[in-house]
């Protein structure tokens, strides 16, 4: 085993609560109505291209997408589209959505190899698995949903020399990349191949915190039994710190380069990548799989099962807190993510989509907001930060609107992590001013590039 | 140790009177010329800084109104809504038509009552950061948040939220109609609206163009796009924006015939008299009323409608 490694600069260390880690994956069952949202990545929302009255086969591409920076959508089930309307989403807008009436019977699309076997040829070249992923409608299944052809199409001029892949899962409750690994360990290393082929090199290193025990020996194992296969692959261990997931973190932890201000991963020669995003990546390059399904982690202390269930998009979240063992009668906060960086939902029948990486039930006692201070400067923000920024500083400035002020003080570098709110004394919602002050400093730069 | 202090003043004088000589000249050389006009017109103006006339400040209102004045002779297109525009004309021997004086109105009834909270909202009290968060503590994508980002804009002190209905509430008197509010509200439901003939003015109170199903979970004042109104004008003054009834207050001829339609309560007549015997209305309510939303006002309109 390689040594620790770890980000320099800031950082905090959350309870872990990986309490559903022991847990296998379950297949949920489909429901008998399914509402896919069209809009599941970051970027503009696919274009509906079934019609009310259209019968669909699970695997059909039901969405195409629109511009650059987004992905087709795949209908999760075989069934009839009952209609293509709008949809409450976990903020409680209206999104537009195809909801579709499932039949009792599955039927894939053609093309889609559905047997359990390993396949380890990669038959496609560079760009055809570039194509194959794009067409598939992968995105970052992290929570940020970044479409993953588009991180794979290095710009000319630019080599990638690393495959990262963050398996870092530094959220504390959330276990389902961990699931994945223990469970999909040969599959999920075939992902890393196909993306080492994809942006040719022959790097692949996968980071994970080292509270993943029994998943960094198994895949240490899995690559040296299987040392032909997995050449260039290798395990590294992560301390366990929030934010290690980061993209900027981990980069810096595993290879020590810095990722510019304002510039892209690609400047350090890294391309990050999710492990269920590398999963889904072997199941539609070697299996002609699109995505249509993620594993759902369905936590916290009051639920009677946390879980860990491999869920089609669309499914609504209530079912899924009902598999668990309903919702708790301490239930104060019902978040769409992991604590850290999820969001609080608004209603419980929102549709699990890409990027739904959990569904936490927080209980009173834990969610219980917080009597809020004065800022006594004690500057705890600007050390837990780990981006080096000075939390204090932009609050105060995105507070009185200074939105020149906050972008000299590097606003637009936040990760938005909640590092600083985490560990203030005072409870100041820090990030929640700091969001708010990158959005406004965010549509001024845009707004003066156009010009 | 008095000779110290006595060379110690004696240098600075000098050299103090040596500087401001220089500054002297200095100042003369680099003179800015300004018309003496500007700062006229400037102590005219409110002073507030509101950007209601679409300048950056009254300054520079001010420095615009003289530029217009010697160069088209005519203040057409410039108008300050927060101070008498007559005495500006005065200053500067010109005539000016008065603009029709103007008010926010709050296009939202979604209270705690009418829509009910079904999350809690907590963090930052910013409304343009909560509208990227959630859609409403209501559930109306469309409606107050309640956080007063208009209220903090305010520079007159016009506008405050109302702690039982968690809406905003304008100030007749007050409000001069500079549109800080309209500007700062995320969703754009503040209007800024003529005041209207004696100050009766009758206007859609939702904005939330949604279909009527939608509005109607989240709000029972809400518009859902019935028409009813808009098919009922006879000015013509109503036009459906998607499925919101809008307005027109140039059109409007103020015959409250949309309130009396109305199946929702959305459309809001404010500082009519009281409708005469259709109602049993409580006697003696004045006739000019301060506050916005006025619960007895919905009332007639329910009322109304039974009767209709």
């Amino acid at each position: 085993m390689n040594p620790l490694k770890t980000f320099p600069k800031g950082g905090v260390h959350p309870e872990e609560n990986k309490l559903s880690a022991d847990q296998p994956i379950q297949d949920f069952p489909l429901p008998k109505q399914i509402i896919v949202p069209l809009g599941q990545c970051l970027g503009a929302p696919a274009d509906p291209i079934v019609q009310k009255g259209d019968h669909v086969l699970t695997g059909q591409m039901i969405g195409t997408a629109k511009g650059f920076v987004s992905a087709n959508v795949h209908s999760p089930a075989t069934g009839t589209v009952a209609k293509v309307d709008v949809v409450m989403d976990h903020t409680g807008y209206y999104k537009p959505a195809v909801f579709i009436n499932v039949d009792e019977e599955e039927q894939w699309v053609d093309g889609v190899i559905q047997t359990d076997e390993l396949l380890t040829e990669i038959k496609l070249d560079s760009n055809e698995i570039i194509n194959k992923i794009k067409e598939c409608g992968i995105v970052g299944m992290g929570g940020a949903t970044f479409p993953t052809h588009v991180k794979l199409m290095i710009p000319e001029g630019k080599k990638a020399e690393y495959i990262i892949i963050n398996a870092a899962e530094c959220e504390p409750y959330l276990t389902c990349d961990n699931r994945l690994l223990l469970e999909k360990t040969k599959e999920f290393l075939m992902g890393v191949k196909i993306l080492m082929k994809a942006v040719n090199t022959d790097k692949g290193v996968i980071g994970i915190e080292r509270n993943k025990m029994s998943a960094i020996e198994l895949l240490d194992k899995t690559i040296a039994e299987n040392r032909d296969l997995f050449a260039g692959i290798q395990v590294q261990p992560l301390k366990t710190k929030y934010p290690q997931g980061g993209e900027k973190q981990i980069i810096k932890a595993i290879t020590g380069r810095e990722v510019p201000s304002g510039k892209l991963p690609i400047e350090t020669g890294c391309v990050v990548v999710n492990v269920a995003s590398t999963y889904a990546i072997y199941e539609a390059v070697q299996k002609n799989k699109p995505l249509v399904e993620r594993i759902v982690t369905v936590t916290g202390k009051s639920v009677k099962h946390p879980g860990n269930y491999r869920v089609r998009f669309g499914t609504p979240a209530n079912l899924l807190i009902d598999a668990a063992g309903g919702l708790p009668d301490d239930t104060a906060n019902i978040i769409n993510g992991g604590p850290m960086m999820g969001k609080s939902v608004s209603v419980t029948d929102f549709p699990v989509i890409k990027g739904t990486s959990g569904i936490l039930l927080m209980n009173v006692k834990d969610a219980q907001p917080r009597k809020v201070g004065n800022c006594i400067r004690c500057g705890r923000c600007a050390i837990a930060c780990p981006m080096g920024l000075q939390p204090f500083l932009i609050n105060k400035l995105a507070k009185l609107d200074m939105f020149d002020e906050t972008e000299k003080n590097h606003i637009m570098d936040c990760i938005e992590c909640g590092s600083c709110e985490f560990t203030c004394p005072a409870n100041i919602p820090l990030l929640d001013y700091i969001r708010y002050g990158k959005a406004k400093t965010g549509a001024i730069i845009r707004a003066r590039n156009q010009k | 140790m008095n000779n110290i202090l006595l060379i110690s003043l004696i240098v600075l004088g000098v050299l103090g009177g040596i500087l401001a000589i220089i500054l002297y000249f200095v100042a003369q050389k680099f003179k800015v010329e300004e018309n003496p006009l500007i700062d006229e017109v400037e102590a005219c103006l409110a002073g507030a800084n509101c950007g209601g006339c679409g300048y950056a400040g009254c300054r520079n209102f001010a420095e615009a109104c003289v530029k217009a004045a010697s160069e088209k002779q005519s203040l057409a297109g410039l108008n300050c809504p927060s101070s008498d525009m007559q005495k500006v004309a005065d200053v500067l021997k010109l005539t000016v038509e008065a603009a029709e004086p103007m008010i926010a109105v709050v296009r939202c009834n979604g209270s705690c009552e009418n829509s009910p909270a079904k999350v809690h909202y907590e963090g930052a009290d910013i409304c343009a950061f909560a509208n990227t968060l959630y859609a409403g503590e209501g559930g109306c994508s469309k409606g107050c948040l309640g956080l007063g980002d208009c209220v903090k804009k305010c520079p007159f002190d016009a506008l405050h939220i109302n702690k039982e209905t968690g809406l905003p509430e304008v100030d007749e008197e007050k409000c001069v109609g500079c549109g800080a509010c309209a500007k700062a509200c995320p969703r754009g439901i503040i209007e800024v609206r003529p005041r209207g003939k004696n100050n009766r003015r009758v206007y859609v109170c939702c904005s939330n163009t949604d279909k009527g199903a939608i509005v109607m979970k989240s709000c029972s004042v809400g518009c859902i796009g019935c028409q009813k109104c808009f098919k009922t004008c006879p000015f013509e003054a109503i036009e459906m924006r998607g499925n919101l009834a809008y307005i027109d207050p140039a059109k409007c001829k103020s015959c409250r015939k949309c309130e009396e339609v109305c199946p929702r309560g959305t459309i809001h007549a404010v500082n009519f008299p009281p409708r005469k015997p259709k109602a049993e209305q409580p006697v003696g309510e004045p006739v000019q009323q301060p506050v916005v939303e006025q619960p007895v006002k919905e009332k007639v309109t329910i009322e109304n409608k039974e009767n209709a």
